[in-house]
């Protein structure tokens, strides 16, 4: 068989084996800093500094009784963690790890490190995360439960409204890049800024000229992926666990899946348009997705960081935040970076 | 077969499919998802089409933000059933007429339906082939065509969209006065 196909359908499996992975990484590592910031150990009895405690927690989940509310709509109430876990999966397909590569001599031709190749890539990821939405949703209403329905129904107002920033984040550096393509994108930021012709030692980074739309773009992800300060759907003090309440065993874990697998698409979205994807300096090419991981590791221990520093918004404070302050602050960076590239000449 | 007139059956099949199950089955919740599922073929129909832009729109635009909405309202109505059908004649919902509008209207919507079917099957397709490939799924292409030639259609539905969001929120908010 051609082993340019054999390759591609590798990688295929690796990145989904690597997603679930990570999601069992993220577990662990939310736990270990957690506890570090809390002065406290966290987990050190299941493996070697407690690392294999979330395959104990997937054995756990595993074997527990899955339970259904009796009023539940039995249909939609398991349709929805498939939504969201599918969604999650899907929208990583076209996020590119690293750049193209024949494994060092190993294959005929080389192949692009994402799994599918699409030209609109960027918003295919923005489509597929909104669809991520009727999962939550719909868990919420089908649990038949007032806590559930009320943490649909509020992750349904908030993503809509941080959909829009996020989108516009998105906007200024897509206006920047002159293209929808993440491969293109990324490669559109190889080398260094030059001011007025003279080159300087800043990396072609768009964070740089885009620091607003970083900004803007970091925090809306933190409201999308519903995590604190802005992690209403499940706000455990006001709604027990907001839209996952009913939800045990695989049912949950999906739920737990597709949160953290969001987490780490968005981490690995805006390093692919902000933090230059795989480009830096020292490494040669052929080992830019250790850069890769790098970067999408920084950004999601900031997810952790904000996460266990910082307290839950009051749910109108989170609506005043995103309609009055972020959504302007976006269309105002938009604007300027549009005006910045008609006059400059892209 | 090839594989693009298999996919063309299965994505038209999933449109229509659902598209009729959405007003043949009577919980509402239902009826948004399959609305939903039916514009997921629509926009693998667009795909096939060679326009990858408007099907991400669509997914987004329609399937992803306005059916968020739909979805939205319904659950906050909370009604099991469409049972307005069944209520009789004296139900608000079931005015006098309101069957024989909805017949003249089925009526129009078949004819106009076969008369589409007829004139397709009998038109040159030289005028359809004579467009160059690959101009609709330039985004540039497009942005440039909607600021410069339909400026002013695209300014008028903004403006339709705003009055209508300033209408629902003078409705919602009146009691408070």
């Amino acid at each position: 068989m051609d082993p340019v196909f054999i390759a591609q359908i590798a990688l295929v499996l690796v990145i989904f084996h690597a997603l679930l992975l990570s999601a069992a990484g993220m577990v662990w590592a939310e736990r270990k800093v957690a506890a570090r910031l809390q002065q406290r150990l966290g987990p050190i009895y299941v493996g070697p500094a407690g690392l294999l405690q979330p395959f104990a927690d997937v054995l756990k989940l595993f074997f527990k009784e899955e339970l259904r509310p009796l009023a539940a709509d039995r249909i939609l109430f398991y349709l929805a963690p498939i939504i969201s876990a599918a969604a999650a999966f899907s929208a990583f397909a076209v996020v590119p790890v690293g750049p193209p590569t024949d494994f060092w001599g190993l294959l005929p031709e080389e192949i692009p490190l994402h799994v599918a190749d699409v030209n609109v890539a960027i918003l295919l990821v923005f489509a597929i995360t909104s669809m991520g939405v009727y999962g939550i949703v719909l868990a919420g209403w089908s649990s038949n439960s007032k806590y559930s329905l009320l943490g649909g129904l509020r992750s349904a107002a908030q993503m809509i409204s941080y959909e829009l920033s996020l989108g516009l984040a998105l906007a200024s550096v897509l206006v920047m890049a002159n293209t929808l393509s993440l491969q293109e994108i990324v490669n559109s930021q190889a080398g260094y800024w030059s001011v007025f012709g003279v080159e300087t030692p800043i990396p072609r980074w768009y964070v740089f000229p885009q620091i607003v739309g970083f900004l803007v773009f970091m925090t809306a992800g933190i409201a999308e992926t519903n995590r604190a300060p802005f992690d209403f759907p499940e706000a455990e003090q006001e709604l027990v666990a907001g839209y996952h309440t009913e939800y045990s065993s695989m049912s949950f874990a999906m739920f737990f899946l597709a949160e953290y697998i969001n987490m780490v698409t968005v981490a690995a979205v805006s390093t692919n348009l902000f933090l230059g994807g795989w480009h830096m300096p020292l490494l040669p090419e052929s080992l830019g997705f250790l850069w890769f991981l790098l970067k999408v590791s920084a950004i999601l221990f900031f997810y952790l960081w904000v996460r266990w520093t910082l307290p839950r918004y009051r749910y109108d404070q989170l609506m005043q935040f995103g309609w009055k302050v972020l959504l302007p602050i976006a269309v105002i960076n938009v604007l300027f970076t549009a005006a910045g590239v008609i006059y400059f000449g892209a | 077969m090839e594989l693009e007139v298999v996919l063309f059956y299965v994505f038209a099949g999933v449109t229509v499919g659902a598209s009729v199950m959405v007003v043949a089955q009577g919980n509402p919740v239902y009826s948004v998802m399959l609305l939903i599922a039916s514009f997921g073929g629509l926009a693998g129909l667009y795909v096939l089409l060679d326009a990858p832009f408007t099907a991400v729109t669509q997914i987004i635009i329609y399937a992803g933000a306005i059916m968020v909405l739909f979805l939205f309202v319904v659950m906050l109505l909370n009604v099991p059933r469409e049972d307005a059908a069944e209520a009789g004649r004296g139900h608000p919902l079931n005015p006098p007429g309101a069957r024989r509008l909805g017949m003249v209207l089925a009526v129009a919507f078949l004819a106009e339906l076969g008369w589409a079917a007829w004139h397709v099957s009998t038109r040159q397709t030289g005028s359809l082939a004579a467009v160059p490939p690959g101009d609709v799924s330039s985004v540039g292409q497009i942005g440039r065509v909607l600021f410069t030639e339909y400026a002013l259609p695209f300014e008028v539905t903004s403006i339709l969209i705003l009055v209508a969001m300033v209408g629902a929120i003078v409705l919602a908010r009146r009691e408070s006065q």
